[in-house]
């Protein structure tokens, strides 16, 4: 077989060495009957051509770039990933690398991590990063967990109903079982009620978690929550958009204590939603608390600057069932994607990035809801790439069809997530996202309310 | 060879006005920011992130690759960690338009060629686990724990039990204990017995009524096949509970025992491993898992079915977990996974194994006359050697000798793992290093043993540092480049 190193003569010797007669032998500790005795059901061996003539195929069944312009989003978004970042994460010394258990042969790594977790503290303002967790939804559940471990408070969670919705089936999951209580909080205006907040938070709330921009682009008053959350001495878990803050003031200075995002916009693809990034960033007082893996500074032998995986103790391979939380990984390629894809843009590149998203985003609401049967709802609210629509004539599905059938990918129908919203659907309109795209867009929703033939972009 | 700045970090090579990039010009007709968003959410200043030009930043992160080692320039014979060769095709077809740029929420029709090949990767994960259902869902090995954990215990509230208990060997992962923990459960450990198998006393001796689940990895951290795990599934069953398999070790007997012939309800793959996904310097793995049909209600949702020729999401499942991650999973490993298994067929993924383990007995055959391998002759896909004889007549650690393996270009094995061997040196070949490869590596192995100790306690003496201290980076932590707390 293709990776197969050892020739026939090769694994005869090995066997005389090892002083056994077959391969077969060797597994003789498998009792005989706890074998498989057929060959695997599975499809038959494919060469590196065949291989790639049927994921082609694959490929070609799925609409992508290629085919439609995508308007979708809903914590999965379409960004320009600049070709340094793939030309240097597909460098084999990065991605074929283990765990930098041993630090002497990862300075690479390791210091790329330690970077990573600078650039998070500077993008959100927070203290500390660790060096990141699984994705944006589980980072949040794990910042959940951290909250409740941390310091003698309430036991109740209190969420925002403008949080990703699947977001908050994760925190369901993750705690339901174990008896902690979650109150959410519905936001029928599309951000949050600050009276209803002050009503529902008190000193049983162990915290509060927001998102900004919410799950319908709306830009929640963080700093107004946070401020009810603190008089009653309940952690602020702010989950946000990294791109956003080229623009939009940073967790760290509206009074989240715990800052958690998707980072994949940061440089990395959608990949059908995985693998993604799980940002955690937060304030000093959690440092023993962190999940995941940590990065530190420190001096070699010879007194030479360089990183180590530190802070291990609240690990599980050496707490185990008193371990801060069972995870033993990160996303280290993904995080030097976005650590690549930070260096890149600077200050001014990551400015600019989430202005072209909020500018264009602007021109769509406008454009779009020019359409006669759509309309813009929670149009009072500022907002940062994404909105809302509703469809007045109520056939979400089939305008999106319809839409799809010219080309274009025209949103994410929100009668799935919020019953009471099946006529509306959030639109997402990235740097990427050109003016014709746009226009062509609203011209193709006209046609379909019309009732003409669609045109393709 | 190397200058000053190749060390330096991107907060100090930064300078005021340097970009790497060019967006274009809006296209739309541009409004003040402040009508469009209040002024009181802009940020009143701009981002402390560095600036650099693209040659920089190029030259920045070519040089730290320069200093890891990694899969493509060296061996790694890293037990249970399954560092084999990443096979180039996997990283281009995972990368394909088509497949690496798809929105999770596209509608379904859009998506026909992705979901089929989840569908066929949840069959085949089925297939060689011998559990009929699967969800792809969790992002990691101890991700699917966790999640596996959880279906056990809204399995047992569907039926009215309420249990408590999880057992898992005193050899397994850390993780299975701390996700068992966090699934709500009441970890307990039980002893391993002097061959490294479970200690069959200490196990029927907490094998009490309120047993949930009993977790087992097998083959085992020490690279061996636990030959009562008949009688272990039994007994557990017979008590109502369940068994879950860590299946940190699957590629030992891919197409030789199936997890679910030998009586295990529930495990995880970890494909990064078993399927040779990159590690990534840390990540991103995946974490599918296979259950029972009776379990297969509880996974978390949404799984792929298929109706007819078209292939759907479904959602509706009314006694599932929840979710236990946004989105459907970490795709883009689960595509490598695919593929790998494909290259393979049902012939080549038994080869796969088969080589494993010819190369680990090998392996063990010679490095058992100078480093003890204190539980046994032969072993599956690893194996675990002891220092402990060198450490006492010459003060040798396992340490001392992985870390001296970095000066002859061999990444050190797993060292002090799992914690009933002590001064564990835990190997494991794979099946894509030839034998010339693990001839050097044994050589090399046997030189370190007989080289000064002084040497060796200040090894590695070629690597870009030495041995840094860590003491001094958990008393004092510096987390980012600006700011060290005391």
């Amino acid at each position: 077989m293709t990776y197969l190193y050892n020739t026939p003569d090769d694994q005869a010797a090995m066997l005389k060495s090892i002083g056994v007669e077959s391969i077969e032998e060797l597994f003789a500790t498998i009792p005989s009957d706890l074998r498989l005795k057929r060959d695997l059901d599975l499809p038959p061996m494919m060469g590196e051509l065949e291989l790639t003539q049927h994921i082609s195929a694959l490929a070609a069944k799925n609409a992508s770039p290629a085919t439609h312009a995508c308007f979708l989003g809903g914590g999965s978004y379409d960004h320009f990933v600049p070709a340094v970042v793939d030309a240097l994460a597909s460098r084999g010394e990065f991605y074929t690398s283990y765990t930098p258990y041993q630090p002497e042969v990862s300075q690479g790594n390791l210091q790329a991590m330690f970077e990573y977790q600078t650039l998070i503290c500077d993008l959100t303002g927070m203290d500390l990063s660790n060096a990141s967790l699984y994705d944006g939804g589980s980072a949040l559940a794990e910042a959940v967990i951290m909250a409740l471990n941390t310091g003698k408070r309430g036991e109740k969670v209190v969420v925002l109903g403008t949080v990703h919705p699947e977001y908050r089936q994760i925190l369901q999951t993750y705690f339901t079982h174990l008896g902690i209580e979650i109150i959410e909080i519905p936001c029928v205006d599309g951000v949050a009620d600050l009276a209803k907040v002050e009503e529902t938070v008190n000193a049983d709330t162990n915290c509060v978690v927001v998102q900004s921009p919410n799950f319908f682009g709306g830009i929640e008053d963080v700093a107004a929550i946070a401020e009810i959350a603190h008089k009653n001495d309940a952690v602020v878990i702010q989950s946000f958009d990294p791109i956003s803050l080229g623009l939009l003031k940073r967790p760290g200075d509206l009074g989240a204590d715990i800052a958690v995002a998707e980072g994949h916009s940061l440089g990395s693809p959608m990949q059908y939603g995985g693998p993604y990034l799980g940002i955690m960033a937060c304030n000093e007082q959690f440092v023993r608390r962190l999940p995941g893996r940590i990065v530190g500074q420190t001096e070699d032998r010879r007194g030479k600057r360089c990183w180590v995986l530190t802070l291990q103790t609240r690990e599980q391979h050496i707490r185990r069932e008193k371990a801060t939380s069972n995870i033993c990984t990160n996303q280290g390629l993904f995080a030097l994607r976005a650590s690549i894809y930070m260096a890149l843009l600077g200050p001014g590149g990551m400015k600019q990035a989430a202005t072209l998203c909020t500018q264009k985003a602007h021109y769509a609401q406008t454009k779009l809801s020019e359409v006669e049967r759509l309309e813009p709802v929670f149009s009072s609210n500022p907002f940062f790439k994404e909105f809302v629509l509703r469809d007045t004539q109520g056939n979400v599905e089939g305008l999106l069809a319809e839409a799809r059938e010219a080309g274009f990918l025209g949103g994410i129908p929100l009668g799935q997530f919020f019953p009471e919203m099946d006529d509306c659907f959030l639109v997402c309109v990235t740097e990427k996202r050109t003016k014709s795209e746009i226009d062509a867009l609203a011209r193709t929703f006209s046609l379909i309310h019309s009732g003409g033939s669609t045109i393709h972009a | 060879m190397r200058n000053q700045q190749a060390t330096q970090l991107l907060s100090e090579l930064s300078r005021p006005g340097r970009t790497a990039v060019s967006w274009p010009a809006c296209d739309v007709p541009e409004q003040p920011l402040e009508e469009l968003i209040p002024s009181n959410f802009l940020a009143s200043e701009a981002l402390k992130l560095p600036e650099l030009t693209e040659g920089e930043v190029v030259r920045h992160y070519t040089n730290l690759s320069t200093k890891n080692m990694s899969v493509d320039t060296h061996y790694y014979p890293l037990g249970s960690c399954t560092m084999k060769y990443n096979p180039k095709r996997n990283e281009r077809l995972a990368s394909m338009p088509g497949i690496v740029d798809l929105h999770p929420y596209q509608d379904e029709s859009t998506i026909q060629g992705m979901l089929q090949l989840l569908f066929e990767l949840q069959g085949i994960f089925s297939e060689i686990s011998g559990l009929p259902a699967c969800s792809l869902q969790p992002a990691a090995g101890a991700h699917g724990e966790l999640a596996a954990l959880m279906v056990a215990a809204k399995y047992f509230k569907s039926i009215g039990e309420d249990r408590k208990v999880v057992l898992a060997p005193d050899s397994s992962h850390g993780t299975n204990p701390a996700s068992a923990q966090m699934a709500g459960f009441k970890a307990v450990s039980i002893k391993s017995d002097p061959n490294g198998g479970v200690d069959m006393e200490d196990f029927r001796k907490k094998l009490t009524d309120d047993i949930a689940v009993l977790m087992i990895t097998n083959p085992s951290t020490l690279g061996l096949f636990e030959k009562n795990i008949r009688e272990i599934a039994d007994a557990v069953h017979e008590k109502g509970g369940l068994i879950y398999l860590d299946g940190a070790n699957m590629n030992a007997i891919l197409g030789i025992a199936r997890p679910g012939d030998f009586g295990a309800d529930m495990m995880h793959y970890n494909p990064h491993k078993t399927f040779s996904g990159p590690h990534g310097g840390g990540g991103p793995g995946a974490g599918p898992i296979c259950v029972t049909e009776a379990l297969e209600p509880f996974l978390p949702s949404p799984v792929v079915k298929k109706q007819g020729d078209n292939y759907k999401l479904e959602f509706d499942r009314p006694q599932s977990i929840g979710r236990v991650r946004s989105f459907f999973g970490n795709v883009g490993v689960l595509v490598r996974a695919y593929c790998y298994i494909l290259s393979h067929g049902p012939v080549g993924l038994r080869q796969v194994s088969e080589n494993a383990v010819l190369n680990a007995n090998y392996l063990l055959s010679k490095v058992k006359h100078f480093l003890p391998v204190p539980r046994g002759e032969r072993c599956m896909h690893e194996f675990v050697a002891s220092a402990s004889k060198l450490k006492q007549e010459r003060g040798i650690t396992a340490m001392d000798i992985g870390k001296r393996l970095l000066d002859y270009g061999f990444h050190a094995p797993t060292v002090y793992f799992p914690l009933t061997i002590p001064e564990a040196i835990m190997v494991e070949p794979t099946e894509t290093e030839s034998k010339e490869t693990l001839d050097a590596f044994v050589e090399t192995l046997f030189k370190i043993t007989e080289e000064d100790a002084a040497l060796l306690h200040d090894a590695p003496h070629t690597t870009p540092i030495s041995r840094p201290n860590e003491v001094q980076a958990a008393r004092s932590p510096c987390l980012r480049a600006d700011f060290c707390s005391t």
